[in-house]
């Protein structure tokens, strides 16, 4: 076998890491690691060099813990077999690269763009006239919904077929928000202007996306922070669970038109926030996770109080848990709706919650665990039918287990040493990979550095990337009025995915 | 003469009821009870805006929908009191003149060329549908028990019959609820207050509609609502005086508002697709109905 295995976030040389031929490549990758079922590609994109481009694929493996990365050098116009089409993870990430490069994939089943970034290799192609995949019939009809989005969340387009109110296929085109953010990490070259970008990845997941990039930061400075710190990140990430969790149950009974829990959960997202208001300035936790230090210690002060924070939303949250989940119109529109089943989700490789709710066992904290998550095995909770039913009651049981780590955290909290490591640069010609568990599932981090230990390629992988592909083919046979609650409960992000 | 303006003046204050019962029951302090009346002024008082792909039937449309239901108005009495327009068989009148009203909204709604509020129509098309039967067999049953066929005769001499009379009240008052429901889009049936336009049903088909026209059809939304208080306060009224009718119309209006409020509070929206099944369910309701009336009327001795 001819790849390298790391572990979440080690360090290595970029050179270190084996160069296939493309077939050889293709095979390792798609046929022999891939094949056992606890293996899943956390990240396959593209670097450009001189006249090619290399590519680097890292599969992960959660039975033996470790990643293994192998690469490959193509040239831009060499005919090249298709990852795609021997399995569909790669759909996605094959799309980017071609997108990216213009890679001629010879028998790829869905070649299109994914997010029309600024420096794209083919500028015929416009956001205006996506390709979406049309019907010649005269019973079925066509229905566009967005990129304004009727609530004013975020811009997205999505293409329905419908055969009266059965929904036969969704296409879903983004691209609208796409900033440039794994540019711009390049261009702004302090560790503020980069830690702050790394918060605005997706307002929904800043602590899972900063953590990512610390946690890289760090391992490719060597530096090692002290445990409270740690403890610390991992707090902030597991409150950050709780609120969106919370937040999304809430906006999924508002889509059902259940007043009441719509009402009792958002009111009981609002302590959460803002108590990280409390701790650091600012709701999303915005500025709370800095590379080697932290602004806003976790005082004692603040463990009572959050010690009584949680005791309240329990309470209230049991309550309405189990008013809405026995709630014989409620449970209607939740079951067997937008359904996922096993073979599906591996098919598409999903990862995070749109993995678990499929029965699927894939959680960075229990196969990659990383600062607090490595003193004991966490235990993914599991959810079996892969409908809107599924994915809400995963919702409540990761809360409460939330709740339960929070807690430990708060009595097990070690005393801070007050001695910081100082931050160094960068190691020179290393390349790091960082998996974080963010609510949403698994955020992947890398970057690559020169001869002068400066940044040369970050890459950035939301869960929502290859999750979308799921939501599309989830509210297949559905009717289109249950597609609001089926988005919601992936709630996947825009953003995120546009970067 | 007496009922209209009655039913003019709770149709101001209803959604308002309406939807401070909902904030109530959500723990919320809720917008005034003129709120809602006050939002129609400020609409009365703006221009409209229209599609270019919209013929004259968008424009015409608002305005026939706001006359038909004040015309359905006219038809309803107040206990001993006749409504403008009386005849023999005038609550055929009264349902077809609605339904008038609601076939223009519907080809308003295609009329726009929008693929949503084409669904919207198709939606509620289907939903008028099956509550049609309901009310039919409804009304039938009770002209067939009283004898007469015009709403103010067969309310006036509803309950000179047995207590069985009393039983089929409360069932009528169930079926017209619901009706009310289906006919106002409000929860289980439809969400008021979703903004997503895929599961609307009602709101989406007055998407494009604004200023004058939304307000046109706004106020006839809650017209029609006192309308359907009126229809159910009537079936407790008989005979009493006046000084005793309006305060049962005003209680039953506001009980009637109070009960919606509630009941949006408490259930989540049905499946679209359990719509059509649930509304069926009234025409059972109303069969009911109609075999109690032949009980009572000896026709199965």
């Amino acid at each position: 076998m001819n790849y390298i295995s790391v572990k979440n976030n080690q360090t290595i040389s970029f050179n270190e890491i084996p160069e296939l031929e493309y077939p050889l490549f293709l095979e390792q990758n798609v046929f022999t690691l891939l094949k056992n079922e606890t293996a899943h590609c956390v990240s396959y994109y593209g670097i450009k060099l001189e006249n090619c481009i290399k590519l680097i694929c890292c599969i992960a493996d959660d039975s033996e813990n470790d990643i293994k990365i192998s690469s490959c050098i193509v040239h831009v116009n060499e005919p090249l077999n298709s990852f795609a089409h021997h399995n569909l993870v790669f759909e996605k990430f094959e799309r980017e690269i071609f997108e990216n490069f213009g890679v001629n994939y010879t028998n790829h089943p869905w070649l299109k763009p994914v997010r029309f970034p600024a420096d794209r290799f083919s500028k015929n192609t416009s956001i205006k006239d996506y390709p979406f995949f049309t019907i010649e019939s005269e019973e079925l009809h066509e229905v566009g919904v967005g990129p304004i989005h009727a609530g004013i969340i975020e811009p997205g387009h999505f293409r329905f077929i419908c055969n009266g109110e059965q929904i036969l296929h969704l296409e879903t085109q983004f691209g609208y928000q796409h900033r440039g953010i794994e540019q711009l990490f390049l261009s702004k070259k302090k560790l503020l202007q980069r830690s702050t970008l790394a918060e605005n990845i997706s307002g929904d997941s800043v602590v899972a996306h900063s953590l990512a990039f610390v946690n890289l930061w760090e391992s490719l400075c060597n530096v090692h922070p002290d445990q409270s710190l740690k403890f610390e990140r991992i707090l902030a990430l597991e409150l950050e669970r709780m609120a969106i969790h919370t937040g999304d149950l809430s906006a999924m009974c508002t889509d059902i038109g259940y007043q009441l829990g719509s009402a009792v959960l958002g009111r009981l997202r609002t302590p959460l926030i803002n108590f990280f208001q409390k701790w650091c300035g600012n709701r999303l936790a915005k500025g709370l996770i800095r590379v080697g230090k932290t602004n806003f210690p976790f005082t004692q002060e603040l463990e009572v109080e959050l010690a009584k924070i949680l005791d309240d939303y329990e309470k209230d949250f049991e309550e309405i848990s189990d008013e809405l989940f026995s709630l014989p119109s409620a449970l209607v529109r939740f079951e067997k709706t937008g359904v996922v089943s096993t073979e599906l989700a591996t098919k598409l490789g999903n990862t995070g919650m749109a993995a678990r709710m499929s029965n699927i066992k894939r959680d960075i904290r229990y196969s990659h665990p990383h600062d607090w998550y490595c003193e004991f095995v966490h235990e993914p909770i599991l959810k079996q039918n892969g409908d809107v039913y599924a994915r809400a009651r995963l919702r409540k049981k990761e809360i409460n287990q939330s709740i339960a780590y929070i807690r430990q955290l708060i009595k097990t909290f070690p005393v801070r040493e007050f001695e910081l490591p100082p931050i160094s640069t960068p190691s020179v010609n290393s390349f790091t990979i960082s998996l974080v568990e963010g609510w949403r599932g698994e955020i992947c981090h890398s970057a690559i550095t020169n001869s002068n230990g400066e940044l040369v390629h970050y890459k950035i992988k939301d869960p929502s990337f290859h999750n979308w592909l799921s939501l599309s083919i989830a509210v297949r046979n559905n009717e289109i009025s249950d597609f609001p609650i089926c988005n919601k409960s992936f709630s996947l992000s825009y953003c995120g995915h546009d970067l | 003469m007496i009922s209209f303006i009655l039913i003019i003046l709770t149709s101001i204050f209803f959604t308002g009821i309406l939807i401070r019962a909902k904030s109530k029951a959500a723990g919320r302090k809720g917008p005034s009870i003129l709120q809602p009346i006050k939002d129609i002024i400020r609409l009365f008082k703006k221009g409209s805006v229209f599609s270019t792909t919209t013929s004259f039937i968008f424009q015409i449309a608002p305005s026939i929908y706001f006359a038909s239901v004040i015309m359905a108005i006219m038809v309803i009495p107040l206990g001993t009191y006749k409504g403008f327009i009386s005849f023999e068989g005038d609550f055929v009148f009264f349902a077809y003149i609605l339904g008038v009203g609601k076939f223009f909204n519907i080809i308003s709604a295609l009329d726009t060329g929008s693929s949503f509020e084409g669904m919207g129509a198709s939606r509620e098309a289907l939903f008028s549908m099956f509550a049609e039967p309901a009310f039919f067999i409804l009304l039938g049953s009770f002209a067939l028990l009283t004898g007469h066929s015009s709403f103010q005769e067969i309310f006036l001499s509803l309950h000179f019959g047995s207590y069985i009379s009393y039983i089929l009240g409360v069932l009528a008052t169930v079926v017209l609820f619901m009706i009310a429901l289906v006919e106002n889009s409000r929860m289980p049936f439809d969400d008021p207050n979703t903004h997503l336009e895929l599961t609307m049903v009602h709101e989406v088909m007055i998407l494009d509609n604004s200023g004058f026209d939304l307000a046109l059809i706004l106020s006839a939304t809650n017209l029609k609502f006192a309308m359907y208080g009126a229809l159910i306060a009537n079936l407790y009224m008989g005979s009493f005086p006046l000084y005793l009718t309006i305060p049962i119309f005003f209680g039953v209006q506001l009980s009637f508002a109070i009960a919606i409020g509630l009941l949006e509070s408490f259930t989540a929206r049905f499946r679209m697709n359990h719509n059509a099944q649930y509304i069926l369910i009234l025409s059972s309701v109303s069969l009911l109905i109609f075999l109690g009336v032949l009980l009572v009327l000896g026709q199965f001795n």
